[in-house]
């Protein structure tokens, strides 16, 4: 084997400027690959850490997936059962012992829950009504499962407590009402419920309807507010290891009958979407390692032209086809590792270049600049993708030089 | 005694129905210098090929040390010619990008019998012995066209060879040095009681040969020996 790469190289080292050409093709292809990769990553890693950062891993609903079975359908499950015009019962909706769930999901290492309970209400001040969603908090649980902290503008979690109805609400809802910090509002619930209210906290997220339709104020108050005593509708968690949040949801939802939905499950649209990016991209840059690989294919074609007659004595000498073949499939390799090698440099370089870049306005999420992955998988992925490609390419000109007939070759040359 | 070559009833005829050899009978033994002579086109080379198992007789068998070389697959004759047979044909065919060391290194790291010093130690023993102990470390293309040949001589003994093929060895070189090419073919059948078969159209050189086979339009017309 040694013997075979001797022999790769030094075939390859008559061609230079050719090999160089070739191995240059590969590493661009790979280069591109890298900061292409390294951007769509990069982005779409800071887009699950914003949702991972920002909302709770799982929420448990006070609701279940499919209707419950019918008694008459579980007494005969092979009957030909059908009922019609069911009525949800008329319970109180809500999560059913919601304290004693609370102690068990708090007991899963590495989780932190929260029990919230949310609902619609109608702002009022002065003349101006505007609908939001009310979320009662805990502040203390709360803070542990979401980071609104860090969005608050004016006021901190923790003064609902220290003011009696005391409401958060979002820069924006507060310039559609036109309220400022320490105004008065009134809060009337769907059942008709009015309480007023004092603004002791502003936020902003950046996602736009959290911010023109949301308020946070005391679990308890939201209790009264909605007319619903002691009543959770929903419990969230916070995990450690977000990669486990949908086994655990999974485990959630068959213990205890609510819909548990994860992070992954609620955002699915979006992650839908990057599937779909990633695709793309892997096809545009799989394209151009393509386009590389007819580079690879030229030269070892030119080099199986040229050394017909080193092959033919390599054949007289007693070398088999699989030799012959070994030996310019090496050569394939050796311009595919080359280029990725080079490649993986001229990418790092790439991404050094595009992370000095920075864009005159800011995007939505707040951000002037490329947010990139670096990450040592995507180079392994971008050579691996080479040097597959680059043997690919080596195969067919490798098997053209094994089936040379050396006598037809040295009786042409004598 | 199984003799080292013998051809039966041979022929070699191309796809297109040109007859290149036909009704060959030749029995080599070990020790033997033949020289195969004849006018250009009578068929010498296509008859080396196939005696070097290089080429498949369309007809005939071939019997290299008693076994029928018919029944062997490619990498079978591919082996045998790297174990048991060396060539060396009119141009010097060494690899223009390694050392006349490195070019005679290649069938036997091929073979991998030996270990690496003791295959470079055989190589250099190889080139000394060809006069060439100087030039080991040299490019072909620095070396002269007689130098060259020897080298090829060299490669073609490399892994110790039971019978030596050789077209036109000396078609390229002036005649001080086709001599001493001949020289050593003659000392390596004489002395070290290998087979060597050479084609040449010199009819002067031949008769330092211990057998001349001479063929005319593809067919043996004498077969002497001295």
């Amino acid at each position: 084997m040694r013997l075979i790469i001797d022999l790769a190289r030094g075939m390859l080292s008559r061609r230079r400027r050719q090999t160089l050409v070739s191995v240059l093709g590969v590493a661009l292809g790979v280069a591109f690959f890298i900061a292409i990769t390294s951007i769509m990553r990069g982005f779409q890693t800071y887009f699950i850490q914003q949702v991972i950062d920002v909302q709770p891993h799982i929420v448990i609903k006070d609701e279940t997936r499919n209707p419950t079975v019918q008694a008459a359908q579980l007494a005969l499950p092979d009957g030909a059962v059908s009922v019609n015009g069911v009525k949800p019962i008329d319970r109180v909706r809500g999560i059913r012992a919601a304290g004693e769930k609370l102690a068990m999901l708090e007991a899963i290492p590495g989780a932190a829950a929260a029990p919230i309970l949310t609902g619609a209400a109608l702002l009022r001040y002065g003349s101006r009504d505007v609908s939001i969603t009310v979320t009662g908090i805990d502040p203390a649980r709360y803070a542990r499962v979401a980071n609104i902290e860090k969005d608050m503008l004016h006021g901190r979690l923790d003064d609902l407590r220290s003011t009696a109805n005391g409401l958060i609400i979002g820069d924006t809802l507060a310039l559609r009402l036109g309220v400022q910090l320490g105004d008065t509002v009134v809060a009337v619930s769907p059942r008709g419920v009015s309480l007023q209210m004092k603004i002791v906290g502003l936020f902003h997220t950046g996602l736009a309807t959290l911010d023109q339709s949301a308020g946070y104020v005391l679990l308890k108050v939201n209790q009264v507010l909605q007319d619903r005593p002691n009543v959770v509708n929903q419990i969230l968690l916070r995990l450690a290891d977000v990669t486990q949040a949908e086994p655990l949801a999974r485990d959630i939802e068959s213990r205890f009958g609510e819909r548990t939905e994860s992070w992954e499950e609620q955002n699915r649209n979006i992650l839908t979407v990057f599937v779909i990016q990633n695709a793309i991209m892997y096809s545009v840059t799989g394209a151009i390692l393509l386009v590389a690989a007819f580079g690879i294919y030229n030269i070892i074609s030119t080099v199986v032209f040229e050394k017909t007659r080193d092959i033919a004595i390599l054949k007289s000498l007693g070398f088999t086809e699989g030799d012959i073949q070994l030996l310019f499939l090496v050569q394939g390799l050796i311009a595919g590792f080359l280029g990725a090698v080079l490649g993986c440099l001229i990418g790092q370089v790439m991404i050094e270049g595009l992370a000095q870049l920075r864009f005159s306005s800011e995007t939505p999420a707040g951000n002037d600049r490329f947010l990139l992955a670096r990450d040592w998988r995507i180079y392994a992925i971008a050579s691996a993708f080479a040097m597959v490609s680059a043997a690919l390419a080596a195969v067919i000109p490798a098997r053209r030089a094994a089936r040379l007939d050396p006598v037809q070759i040295v009786r042409g040359a004598a | 005694m199984t003799a080292l070559l013998t051809a039966h009833g041979m022929a070699r005829t191309l796809p297109e129905g040109v007859t290149l050899v036909t009704d060959i009978d030749l029995v080599i033994q070990g020790g033997e210098f033949v020289a195969i002579t004849g006018p250009s086109g009578s068929g010498k080379s296509s008859l080396l090929y196939l005696l070097g198992l290089l080429d498949r007789p369309s007809a005939g068998r071939i019997l290299f040390e008693g076994q029928d070389t018919a029944a062997l697959s490619a990498s079978d004759l591919a082996a045998l010619r790297l174990a048991r047979l060396g060539f060396v044909f009119q141009f010097h065919f060494l690899l223009p990008e390694f050392t006349a060391l490195d070019n005679v290194l290649i069938p036997i790291r091929r073979r991998g019998a030996l270990k690496p010093t003791a295959a470079e130690a055989r190589a250099r023993m190889l080139l000394d012995a060809l006069g060439l102990g100087a030039a080991a470390e040299k490019l072909p293309e620095q070396l002269s066209g007689g130098m060259r040949q020897r080298v090829a001589v060299a490669r073609a003994l490399a892994n110790d060879p039971v019978l030596v093929l050789a077209d036109e060895p000396t078609g390229n070189l002036d005649t001080r040095n086709a001599a001493a090419v001949f020289d050593i073919f003659a000392r390596l059948a004489a002395e070290e009681g290998r087979a060597v078969l050479v084609v040449t159209h010199d009819a002067e050189l031949a008769k330092r040969a211990t057998r001349r086979v001479h063929l005319v339009d593809g067919r043996i017309i004498s077969d002497e020996k001295t």
